[in-house]
């Protein structure tokens, strides 16, 4: 049960909401070792990980039609207010950025099978990609903990985190240009690097996304598109 | 009036927007802009020894829908009741405290109470149109407060049938019996029989429970047009319908107002955990 410490009078309501509430985070779990396998494809090259991402995806979004399904079915019949709607609004919104994540975790794969079918030499020298996928996977699983346990405080401590994947995005970015103006050979290489770059950067913003929906749910305050002090102060509100 | 002696929580904040950011200014309407119709002091009231309503005070906005939500027995009907002094009519009910009214106390007036009810009209949960026809039903109020010749009245009971969506309805039959329509229609007909008077309060007590969903429909869409001229209080055990048809939500429960705010307050983030468990449904 989301927040108060008693449960819906209806026990088929209260079954709807864990169940549903359950199926978000069954679907963060994929997500996740989506993104580790995808990022463990382009360090290693491995064909077999890569394949088994690609083929994954579909159950990704699998999982979001059917979680938006069940939120419409919780709409139609119980017509939600207060914490219930809040959550389930979020949910929705929840599972779009999960499945987006899902999305870029398959273009890191494909890339990653570009990159080594080139040759893949240079991917070693970027331990900067690496080191932001582990943030942005760190972004989303405190994230989905936070939702599970609807702890704003966590929630707002990952959007914090957003800024220092950003900071590698661009360093990452400033290594390849250097590269690609000492031997233009490698342009190829490395433009296919930088989306790689550049998809685990939006991880991290849907990852920031999921955080803002979780303190929405439980603080009834829509806080996108706020600056980070302003959340401080809207948390320490009671 | 004085309504600093209001204590914040029970005064209803005026925003509609529950945003960090600045909402547009559509969203919100300027607090001056609201003059308290009605104004509830420090109100309790007793059925015999039994009290009902527990010193309540709360200011009901002009040209506003106002709905009392709570479970049954919470005191809404009751304190409904108190604004137009439907009591009064049994000796072993009392309320003490102040029912304001552009300054008057209506609580303990010398003007009598067919005037008060005049002007706060009420329409019943059942609804209740006189054993007379269409047209008497509309006529009859009005034949007690107002002396109107014969085309005056039948512009008045146009204009009141018309207010109260049932005109094309009835037109052609304004020699029938009241009690030959519908239950939609009664309870339409009593709303226009109430407006004929022209008062300034709507109470409405559970207008809706008897009918069915498209008649409720169309009593909820003729809430929404009055409202531009009259100080609506409505009193529903369904909370959807108090989240479409009011602007401000009040929430009682064993005769205490718990949490009374903007209506998008109340549903999207209320204030008081008693307030949430109720409206989703963890009240037991």
């Amino acid at each position: 049960m989301p927040m108060g410490a008693t449960e819906h009078i209806s026990k088929q309501f209260e079954t709807d909401l864990d169940t549903t509430r359950t199926r978000v985070l069954q679907m963060g779990g994929l997500v996740e070792a989506q993104i580790l396998a995808a990022i463990q494809g382009f360090t290693s090259g491995d064909a077999a990980v890569i394949a088994q991402v690609i083929d994954n995806d579909a159950r990704v979004n699998g999982y979001e039609v059917a979680i938006d399904g069940a939120c419409n079915h919780i709409v139609v019949k119980r017509q939600p207010a207060a914490s219930d709607l809040r959550l389930i609004m979020a949910i929705s919104k929840i599972v779009t950025d999960l499945e987006r994540m899902g999305d870029e975790a398959k273009k890191i794969a494909r890339m990653a099978k570009r990159i080594h079918e080139h040759g893949g030499q240079h991917v070693q020298r970027f331990p900067a990609i690496r080191h932001a996928s582990q943030i942005a996977v760190k972004m989303l699983r405190q994230a989905l903990d936070a939702f599970a346990r609807l702890d704003a405080a966590s929630a707002a401590e990952v959007m914090k985190e957003d800024s220092e994947i950003d900071s590698e995005f661009k360093s990452v970015l400033r290594q390849l240009i250097t590269y690609m103006m000492e031997d233009p050979r490698t342009i190829t290489a490395a433009l296919e690097t930088v989306w790689v770059a550049k998809a685990v950067e939006r991880i991290g913003d849907h990852a920031k996304n999921i955080s803002e929906q979780v303190i929405y749910i439980v603080k009834g305050t829509d806080v996108r598109h706020t600056s980070f002090a302003d959340i401080e102060k809207e948390l320490s509100r009671e | 009036m004085d309504t600093s002696a209001v204590p914040a929580a029970q005064r209803p904040t005026i925003h509609t927007a529950v945003r960090a950011t600045a909402p547009s200014d559509a969203d919100v309407e300027p607090r001056q802009a609201l003059r308290p119709k009605l104004s509830i002091r420090s109100l309790n009231f007793y059925y015999g020894g039994f009290q009902a309503i527990k010193n309540v005070t709360m200011d009901i906005p002009e040209r506003k829908v106002t709905a009392f939500i709570g479970p049954s027995g919470c005191g809404k009907s009751t304190l409904l009741r108190t604004f137009n002094r439907m009591y009064a009519l049994y000796p072993e009910q009392r309320a003490e405290g102040e029912i304001l009214m552009d300054g008057e106390n209506l609580l303990t007036t010398k003007r009598d109470v067919s005037l008060i009810r005049a002007r706060i009209g009420m329409v019943f949960q059942k609804p209740t149109p006189f054993p007379m026809s269409i047209f008497d039903n509309i006529a009859f109020g009005v034949n007690l407060f107002e002396n109107l010749g014969r085309r005056d009245m039948a512009e008045r009971v146009e204009w009141a049938l018309t207010r109260a969506a049932l005109w094309n309805e009835v037109k052609d039959k304004l020699n029938q019996s009241g009690q030959s329509l519908s239950g939609g229609q009664q309870q339409r007909l009593c709303i226009a029989r109430c407006i004929a008077i022209k008062p300034d309060v709507l109470l409405l007590d559970e207008p809706c429970s008897a009918l069915d969903p498209i008649s409720t429909a169309k009593v909820e869409e003729l809430i929404h047009e009055l409202k531009t001229d009259y100080t609506v209080v409505i009193v529903t055990h369904n909370m959807q319908q108090a989240a479409r048809v009011s602007d401000f939500t009040a929430y009682m429960y064993l005769g205490e107002m718990i949490e009374y705010d903007a209506t998008d307050i109340i549903f999207i983030k209320p204030k008081r955990q008693a307030t949430e468990d109720y409206i989703t449904g963890r009240f037991g």
